[in-house]
């Protein structure tokens, strides 16, 4: 199995005609990710590089059989591609932009969830499921297939922690950037859910910073309904309050939201923290080994 | 992006909030003649973005001409820290601003809540003092309740908020109604965050916001043409004002530990390392996805501007980035910038051994290569607080 993307994903990608889009679009085709179809309105009937492109997200559904979504345009036409994309049939929704305004996301986030569609970021590195598929930017080449499920706020702090447990000898069953914005379409909780069920799944690791409460509700969802072991990672210990370290939601307001907070809360549940990407990866072998 | 008070009241203000008339002033004569223009009792309030300025002394009232004066020189060029040690602050601008007479104080906010992906608008009639505080030690005396993101927010629509929070009979329509207007505001304005402590019920039972605490999404200040040029001459630090020009992304901290890192998580993550190490980090910076030796030579420029900055760690781990535009960078950086600092530097990931050739041929001078992101840590809090023995020059 594996979750999100896998054997069975047909992409079709918004964005495909321009230069991020078509860079990463066509390296998930050569990861072996089967790319059904781009997207650009006034461009339809055109190709790039043999995948065929079209008006609307809906066509590329009915003609193509579509069935997820990478949306790769830029942030302020981003919300309404969204949008297009959840009333298009598709049943999953990866959107990479960066830059999205929140409130725009707010009113999406809900489309999202009524029509019963995955929506995975915004703002995000996308899914990798390492052998199978990989939508988004994710480096494939740094994670190996395997028994460890990643789901992470952050895409060079997962590539980092996915590097070393490569060189451990461990591999993955999907990595999932959730992405780094206040308001994103799958919360930590929606993927744990998820590698919970999925039988390929021994053991979560989980990378979390600071802002919000995603991790302090995440602990108590583990400590609740998930039986596999789950490491975690929170990032930004040393972040001073009021500061927007990068990430549009990584920002400490008022008294919550620390790194501090996040760890104490994991812990408190029985997951177990590490104190660097180096030591997490090492905690996650010396666990998924015992 | 978060806005001063005055500059929350007139974004109020034009969405039929009732705010106290002012004026905003730099100068101690700007602010004098501004009080006489309004009138006494009128209070000059120091424009800085903490909590708890009364109780720091950055908020007086003045009865004349001479309180005026005496007030405005003291607050006008003091430092102010906030209640958790923000800051400090220099002071800038006041706001002065007509006398209110109060008869009750009440909070009021509408901020987002990120766990449940709504608005949220909160009321209490416990206003005029630390709302956190209220919220510990009384958590029934705050009315929280989540805005209906399917449907409009009126003033009906609040009603019951306000009815929970036990205001006085006779003000809670209007109210009912500010809070509506202030999440009208957050929509039309894409404010994350709009607070206001107190709102008073004046003698003559109007309802008026006396403070204002709005943060704005800059991920849309595209689509707002003043609070986007309110954000661009907000950045006072030289280094993030020049980090600002180049498009990096760059926030300035109390260190001697220069770092740059791609990737915002792995950015914390490194200053994380260097703290455990013993060290002080100096700044963030994201050079971000992709870089290119271009963006490295700006980025080196910025950090090392810093002259507190005595050791710099290049933490990178390649993804889409390639670590030989890495190298090619930091390569170009020492020719143009002549460092008088040292370099730690950590490539991982892709090109990560073209990008260690590009480095060992230019055998610049005072670089140290490590292989992991603890021992490059570990090797450049040992370089920062250990200056070579002629000094750094």
């Amino acid at each position: 199995m594996s979750i999100v993307v896998d054997n069975d994903t047909k992409l079709v990608v918004s964005g495909l005609t321009g230069r991020e889009g078509s860079f990463h679009g066509l390296r998930n085709r050569a990861y072996g990710t089967y790319v059904a179809a781009g997207v650009t309105p006034g461009k339809g009937g055109q190709e790039v590089e043999g995948v065929p492109v079209f008006d609307s997200i809906r066509e590329a559904v009915e003609q193509e059989g579509a069935n997820t979504s990478m949306i790769f345009v830029p942030a302020r036409f981003a919300a309404p591609a969204i949008d297009e994309a959840i009333e298009s049939g598709v049943h999953t929704v990866i959107a990479i932009t960066e830059g999205i305004p929140v409130l725009d996301m707010l009113r999406t986030y809900w489309k999202a969830r009524e029509a019963g569609v995955r929506l995975i970021g915004p703002n995000c590195p996308g899914v990798l499921s390492p052998g199978k598929a990989n939508v988004g930017i994710i480096p494939a080449h740094f994670f190996d297939p395997g028994e460890i499920g990643v789901v992470s706020k952050s895409g060079t702090l997962t590539y980092q922690i996915g590097s070393e447990l490569k060189q451990a000898g461990e591999g993955n069953s999907s990595i999932v950037g959730i992405g780094g914005d206040p308001i994103i379409g799958s919360d930590f909780i929606d993927v744990l859910k998820l590698f919970e069920a999925d039988p390929e799944t021994a053991l979560i690791v989980m990378v979390g910073e600071i802002g919000g409460d995603a991790e302090e509700r995440a602990a108590e969802f583990i400590a609740a309904e998930i039986s596999k072991p789950v490491v975690a990672y929170i990032a930004g210990f040393t972040a001073p309050p009021g500061k927007q370290m990068g990430h549009a939601g990584a920002i400490i307001s008022g008294s919550s939201g620390t790194a501090q907070a996040k760890k104490e809360a994991l812990e408190e549940k029985g997951v177990r923290v590490g104190e660097s990407p180096t030591e997490t990866a090492a905690i996650a072998v010396e666990v998924l080994r015992s | 992006m978060d806005l001063l008070e005055y500059q929350g009241k007139q974004l109020f203000a034009a969405h039929g909030v009732a705010v106290p008339g002012g004026e905003v002033a730099a100068t101690v004569e700007d602010a004098v003649a501004a009080a006489e223009r309004i009138g006494y009792p009128c209070a000059i309030k120091a424009q800085v973005l903490i909590g708890g300025r009364g109780k720091a002394g950055g908020i007086k009232i003045a009865a004349d001409g001479t309180q005026a004066r005496e007030h405005a020189e003291a607050i006008i060029g003091m430092d102010l820290r906030g209640p958790r040690g923000e800051g400090p602050f220099r002071v800038e601008r006041v706001w002065v601003e007509g006398g209110s007479a109060i008869a009750a104080e009440y909070y009021a906010s509408v901020i987002l809540d990120r766990g449940e992906k709504k608005l949220l608008a909160m009321v209490s009639a416990k206003g005029g003092m630390d709302i956190e505080a209220v919220a510990a030690e009384d958590p029934g005396a705050l009315v929280k309740e989540h805005i209906d993101p399917t449907r409009p927010f009126t003033g009906a629509a609040a009603r019951p908020i306000v009815d929970a929070a036990g205001l006085a009979e006779d003000v809670r329509d209007e109210v009912a109604e500010v809070l509506a207007k202030l999440a009208e505001t957050a929509m039309a304005e894409d404010a994350t965050l709009i607070e206001v402590n107190p709102l008073i019920v004046t003698e003559a039972r109007d309802v008026v916001a006396l403070d204002a605490k709005v943060t704005i999404d800059n991920n849309a200040l595209y689509r707002h043409e003043e609070l986007a040029a309110i954000d661009a001459e907000s950045v006072a630090d030289p280094q993030e004002a020049m980090a600002r020009e180049k498009g990096l992304t760059y926030v300035k901290l109390d260190g001697d530990v220069g770092i740059l890192a791609n990737g915002a998580g792995l950015c914390m993550s490194t200053l994380d390392v260097v703290a455990q190490a013993g060290g002080e980090p100096a700044n963030f910076l994201d050079a971000g996805g992709g870089s290119k030796a271009e963006a490295i030579v700006d980025a080196l420029t910025v950090i090392a501007s810093d002259e507190k900055v005595t050791a710099i760690l290049f933490n990178i781990f390649g993804g889409i980035t390639r670590c030989d535009e890495i190298a090619t960078g930091i390569v170009e950086a020492s020719r143009q910038l002549e460092l008088a600092v040292p370099l730690v530097v950590r490539l991982d990931g892709t090109n990560s051994e073209e990008g260690l050739e590009i480095l060992a041929d230019a055998s610049l001078a005072d670089l140290h290569q490590e292989k992991t992101m603890l021992g490059a840590a570990r090797r450049v809090v040992e370089l920062a607080s250990h200056p070579p023995a002629g000094g750094w020059d």
